[in-house]
């Protein structure tokens, strides 16, 4: 009965959270409530006895897709008179996305049926004497290893990607070499030298200044110590 | 008695009575442990400290609480309200609320979960919704500047923490704190996983905004970071929660390397001390390495920490990862 309250309370706020999503007008309310739909499938995950699955929802959205929406969406300056300009005219081709989709949907619940061997998967998901991360471990590590690895694969094609796309090395930008700061010598020493004494007096010179050793031009090593 | 105890309503307020019984030293805890933050750093730094309320300044840390409830709340002009005093309660509720799974002796956890390191990690990296949140509803530049450097630092650095979880993971066998403690019966982890071990301190540091990573709130640039914009209670409550997240994050640095509730060395004198007392005394201990880094260590600059968390610590800990791995291969050791 407990469990049948709780999962009616998470599909009740996952639902509503899901459509305010689409509706709220500050984008940063809508990526907060996706983040509170988040939270509610996880409840239905754990209802549905997949702990593990609902962990990893929660740490890998939550704790990190859903962080970069937020950083990424508080940083925007959104104009929304702006975006509504268009509505006239993306409004077509958007419904029938829209349409495309609802009727997928739509066969997916008359149409489509579960493979013979699902179904009965379906009805015993853990294992007896197996916990979550094992089972899971068991599919994605023994039976579909090679398909498993191809995924990975094809998001590190996508990283790199990424990375390529936006790593630019714009001319003029400073950067710390630290390899160059930790070899460097000379410049840089401890040396006791008697209380009270100038450094003159015993002997020591500072290095010269740069006006003096001017045109030669200067070479920048940041967080170098005079 | 047993109709008691299986009964909902009985098991209900045996949860709350546990909760509470863990809730109250721990609050009491993070009260002192201001008070220690300030005499530590005043011993290391040659003053004396709060020494003027009850004796050796016992009761600062009440007078400072009283001071916090008597202030006013004010929410700046322009802030989003609901968010803005939402933010502080959530940083709170987060620090207390990884305490559910967190076994202090052998069985004594309030919930022994499957999955207890993931359910930790989950809500350790929730922890960032506090600080950005506020940081936006606070509708300061300040703030913002802060929150969007405390997400970029904490969200880089569980990255490596991850990797290390994994490593004594592997070592384990199991996602359960319990069976984590009890896998170290015969050695403490943090000998065997030695540069781990620095490599997760050095990332609770981080996750928790301590110096030298206190970039988010470094005063000297930012004023006060995320919560320039806070005041009374709402302050106090991000106060406590960091404070909060401190003890949690040692006792976590405690669950896994530190041998948990075990004593070093099994024998006569050890033995006899309660493993409750063990588990205290490490996080203690882990409590005094993060006011003695405080006291000891310039703040970052902010690439040397990007630098530090993605191309230190991420390739060193995944590549501590699969030397593990090999080698619980190779020899045989790895756990069924």
């Amino acid at each position: 009965m407990i469990a049948a309250l709780a999962f009616y309370a998470f599909a009740a706020i996952l639902i509503a959270s899901a459509v305010m999503v689409v509706t709220a007008r500050n984008p940063v309310h809508a990526v907060l409530f996706l983040i509170l739909a988040f939270f509610n499938a996880a409840g239905l995950f754990l209802i549905a006895g997949a702990e593990f699955l609902a962990m990893i929802l929660v740490i890998v959205y939550v704790g990190a897709v859903a962080v970069l929406f937020l950083f990424v969406v508080m940083m925007l300056d959104i104009d929304f008179a702006q975006l509504r300009e268009g509505f006239q005219r993306y409004a077509p081709f958007g419904a029938v996305i829209g349409g495309i989709l609802l009727i997928e949907l739509f066969m997916a619940v008359t149409v489509w049926r579960f493979a013979p061997e699902a179904a009965t998967l379906r009805l015993n998901p853990n294992p007896e004497g197996v916990t979550n991360a094992e089972a899971l471990g068991r599919i994605l590590y023994t039976d579909y290893i090679y398909l498993f690895q191809a995924a990975g694969l094809i998001l590190l094609v996508a990283m790199i990607g990424a990375i390529v796309l936006t790593l630019r090395d714009r001319p003029g930008t400073r950067r710390q070499d630290i390899a160059a700061q930790v070899s460097r010598s000379g410049s840089v020493s401890v040396r006791r030298v008697p209380l009270g004494a100038g450094l003159k007096e015993i002997g020591i010179e500072r290095p010269p200044s740069p006006e003096e050793t001017a045109p030669k031009p200067i070479e920048h090593h940041h967080g170098g110590h005079h | 008695m047993d109709f008691f105890f299986n009964h909902p309503l009985g098991i209900l307020i045996l949860t709350v009575v546990k909760a509470l019984a863990l809730l109250v030293p721990l609050l009491i805890g993070v009260a002192y442990l201001t008070y220690a933050e300030r005499k530590v750093l005043a011993a290391m730094q040659l003053r004396k400290g709060p020494n003027v309320v009850g004796p050796f300044g016992l009761f600062q840390p009440f007078a400072d609480a009283i001071k916090m409830l008597m202030k006013e709340t004010i929410v700046p002009t322009g802030a989003n309200r609901l968010l803005f005093l939402f933010a502080p309660m959530l940083t709170f509720m987060l620090a207390m609320l990884a305490w559910a799974v967190i076994p202090v002796n052998d069985g004594w956890a309030i919930a022994d979960i499957n999955v207890g390191i993931l359910y930790l990690f989950a809500i350790s990296s929730l922890g960032v919704y506090g600080v950005i949140i506020a940081g936006w509803a606070s509708n300061s530049k300040y703030a913002f500047l802060g929150a969007l450097r405390s997400a970029a630092q904490m969200v880089s650095y569980e990255v490596s923490m991850g990797f290390v979880i994994v490593t004594v993971l592997l070592c384990v066998g199991s996602l359960n704190l319990t069976e984590i403690v009890r896998a170290q019966q015969n050695v403490w982890f943090v000998i065997p996983l030695f540069p781990m071990f620095v490599i997760f301190f050095i990332s609770t540091l981080a996750e928790t905004n301590r110096a030298p990573f206190d970039l988010p709130e470094g005063e000297s640039e930012l004023v006060a970071g995320f919560f320039v914009e806070y005041s009374s209670m709402s302050f106090a409550l991000f106060f406590l929660g960091e404070y909060a997240n401190m003890i949690l994050m040692s006792a976590l640095t405690t669950i896994l390397f530190l041998g948990g509730w075990l004593p070093p060395i099994d024998i006569a004198p050890f033995n006899w001390v309660p493993g409750p007392v063990w588990f205290v005394l490490k996080i203690c201990f882990c409590l005094f390495v993060f006011i003695w880094v405080r006291a000891t260590f310039p703040r970052y600059r902010y690439d040397q920490l990007m630098r530090l968390g993605w191309k230190v610590f991420l390739p060193f800990s995944l590549a501590w990862l699969v030397l593990t791995a090999a080698v619980l291969k190779l020899t045989g050791w790895l756990p069924a």
